[in-house]
Parts: C-alpha cells; sequence; structure tokens
C-alpha cells in the first residue's frame, strides 16, 4: 500500500461506481484497547462481503481523508484512510494507519467477493 | 520447576503468536524431552492490526503472510503437527458454542493428550481467547473424571493475580531462551517491533521483556466435580 494520491485513488473509485460491488468495512481500536487502559470505552464495527452498487464514490480531504460511497437508498463512509492499493486481484483496497503503523479502519471494494 | 514427562500435549491458541508468548519455550522443552505435541491454531490472525509500518502487508495479504509465520514459528518450536483451524481472526466468539466444543472433543478423541495448554476463561483478554478457553475447558468438562487430561491456563488480564493468586506452575524457560526468540521473530509481523535490537530499551523494559523470554507461568485449571 502507498499514501494516498487524491487524484489516483478517485480515478479508481470511479473505476468501481455502477457495478455490483463487495465491501469490506471495519473500523477498530484493537481488542486490547480496554486492557492497556481501563478507561477506554472499546468500538468498532465490521461487515464483510456485503454487496453494494453506488453511484458515486468520492475521496475528499487532508491525510488522514474521507471515503464516502453514495448508493440510491443510503451511504458508506470511512474516515481516516491513509493508504491504498489496487491489489494483484484488482481490489481496492483501503486502510487507514495510526501513528504508530496499526490499522484503524479500512475500506475494500471489489467485484468478486473476499475471501471467508 | 521440571516438566513431567507427558504422553501427549494438546496446545490450542486462536491467533498465530498467542503459542509464542506464551509457551514457546514450554513446548520446546516437551519437544526435546521426546514428548508429541500437537498445535490447534484456530485462526490466521487475519484482523491483526499490525502490517508494517511503512505497510508491506495489506488485510487480504495478511493471512497467508502469517500462514508462513506460523510454520515457521512451529519449526523453532519443533512442533510437528500443526492444525490451522479455519476460523476468522475476531469471529471465534460468535460461533455456535456446541461446535466449538465439538471443536475441541474431535482433537482430543483423536490425539489422547495428558496435558493442554490454552487460555484461561474470563482472565485472557482478547474475545477470541475468552471463546477458546471456555470450549477447552468444556469439552473436557465433559469427559469423565477419571480420564480429564490436565488444563494449563493462560491468564494474564488485569485483575489475574487478584482473583486467582499467583500461577502455580512456572516453568524456567531460560535455557530455551533463543528457540523462543526464534519463534517470536518467525511472527515478523506482529513481533518486529518488540524484536528490534535492544539498545533503545529503558531498564524496565528490558527487565518484562527478559521474563517474557525465561519464565512461563500457567493456572492448572480444575473442576468442581
Ligand atoms: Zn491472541
Amino acid at each position: 500500500m502507498k499514501e494516498v494520491n487524491i487524484s489516483e485513488l478517485q480515478g479508481l473509485l470511479n473505476s468501481f461506481a455502477n457495478k455490483d460491488v463487495f465491501i469490506h468495512l471495519e473500523t477498530t481500536n484493537g481488542s486490547y484497547a480496554s486492557h492497556y487502559d481501563e478507561k477506554f470505552f472499546n468500538a468498532g464495527a465490521f461487515i464483510r462481503n456485503a454487496k453494494i452498487r453506488y453511484e458515486l464514490g468520492k475521496v475528499v480531504g487532508e491525510s488522514p481523508h474521507r471515503v464516502g460511497l453514495k448508493m440510491e437508498h443510503g451511504w458508506v463512509y470511512a474516515q481516516g484512510i491513509t493508504h491504498f492499493t489496487l491489489d494483484e486481484q484488482g481490489r481496492l483496497l483501503m486502510a487507514g494507519l495510526d501513528y504508530s503503523g496499526k490499522l484503524a479502519v479500512a475500506l475494500e471494494i471489489s467485484e468478486t467477493p473476499f475471501t471467508y | 520447576m521440571t516438566l513431567q514427562p507427558e504422553r501427549h500435549v494438546l496446545v490450542v491458541f486462536p491467533h498465530p503468536d498467542d503459542e509464542a508468548f506464551s509457551s514457546a519455550g514450554t513446548i520446546r522443552l516437551y519437544r526435546n524431552m521426546g514428548v508429541p505435541v500437537t498445535y490447534a491454531c484456530l485462526t490466521l490472525g487475519e484482523m491483526g492490526r499490525n502490517l508494517g509500518n511503512p505497510p508491506f502487508a495489506t488485510r487480504e495479504s495478511l493471512p497467508e503472510i502469517r500462514r508462513k509465520e506460523l510454520i515457521a514459528a512451529c519449526e523453532a518450536m519443533g512442533i510437528e503437527d500443526l492444525r490451522m483451524m479455519g476460523l476468522r481472526d475476531k469471529t471465534v466468539e460468535f460461533e455456535d458454542d456446541e461446535k466449538m466444543v465439538k471443536l475441541v472433543t474431535d482433537l482430543i478423541d483423536e490425539i489422547n493428550p495428558s496435558l493442554i495448554i490454552t487460555f484461561y476463561p474470563g482472565f485472557a483478554v482478547h474475545p477470541d481467547h475468552e471463546a477458546t478457553g471456555r470450549a477447552v475447558v468444556e469439552a473436557v468438562r465433559r469427559i469423565p473424571k477419571e480420564s480429564r487430561p490436565r488444563i494449563y491456563a493462560v491468564g494474564f488480564a488485569n485483575n489475574t493475580m487478584t482473583k486467582l493468586g499467583v500461577p502455580p506452575i512456572v516453568h524456567d524457560v531460560s535455557s530455551v531462551r533463543k528457540d523462543k526468540e526464534a519463534a517470536l521473530r518467525a511472527h515478523n509481523s506482529q513481533t518486529a517491533w518488540m524484536m528490534q535490537e535492544t539498545q533503545h530499551r529503558s531498564e524496565e523494559e528490558t527487565t518484562k521483556l527478559d521474563s517474557w523470554f525465561n519464565v512461563e507461568s500457567y493456572y492448572l485449571y480444575t473442576f468442581e466435580d
């Protein structure tokens, strides 16, 4: 993965628009967050292989970026995206790595389902 | 304390590297005694947050990287029977409870271990660790008392010492420290941060790492009946 280049990422988001795609969306503080800091309220969300179709995908802002997908009946968005790649299987993998390099958020788009 | 001979040791953990942190030295010592060790690793740590800094992995390439690391770590520990159980990281607790018990029961029936090493339910911090320990304990509880394998349980929640006291089983693994370090180093994507050269470490960090490398402690899980 490399750091977000807005025009390149925008072009990739455009290329998946108006197609049935599978998404992986994840936010995480890590399962140990409340172990290291008992006052830390640990929350996160995960969805993998939800099938959606978006009409408009947009990357916005300075790094860490926001990426939003507008669908006929709703929205998908991720905040904190810093890195991206189009992998060898043609899947758009975006991730937000925190200041220590740990993954904090991931948004991935693929025309075929992700593995299990 | 010295390790007793065992018929067969079954190690059950959810993530590649759980075994290295908690038990690499103990496993190596058993293997050096000629005791067979089977490691059932439930997931490939697909949801690990360390992708390298700068990142050399992606969310999608991480499982294959960790699979190779796990195999290399098993070589360092001398484990010849590694079972990758195909569950997904962070979903173990959402699997059907009976399916999880059966997974463990099937392993016990096949392997007939005299000792199982796993996490102590209630004191294992990560939800996957908790679910793994729960499944093992329940599977063993269902075995008639006289033929149950012993359970060495790893607990590291902040309240473990308060609730369970000092762990009664303490293995000095300093004689195989090099192998433990090699196992930890094999899990490079997850351990690079702590295996870096030692010169920048504080005294406190060095002491903590030394105890990780030299001592492995367990609670003996006991049943009411
Ligand atoms: Zn773990």
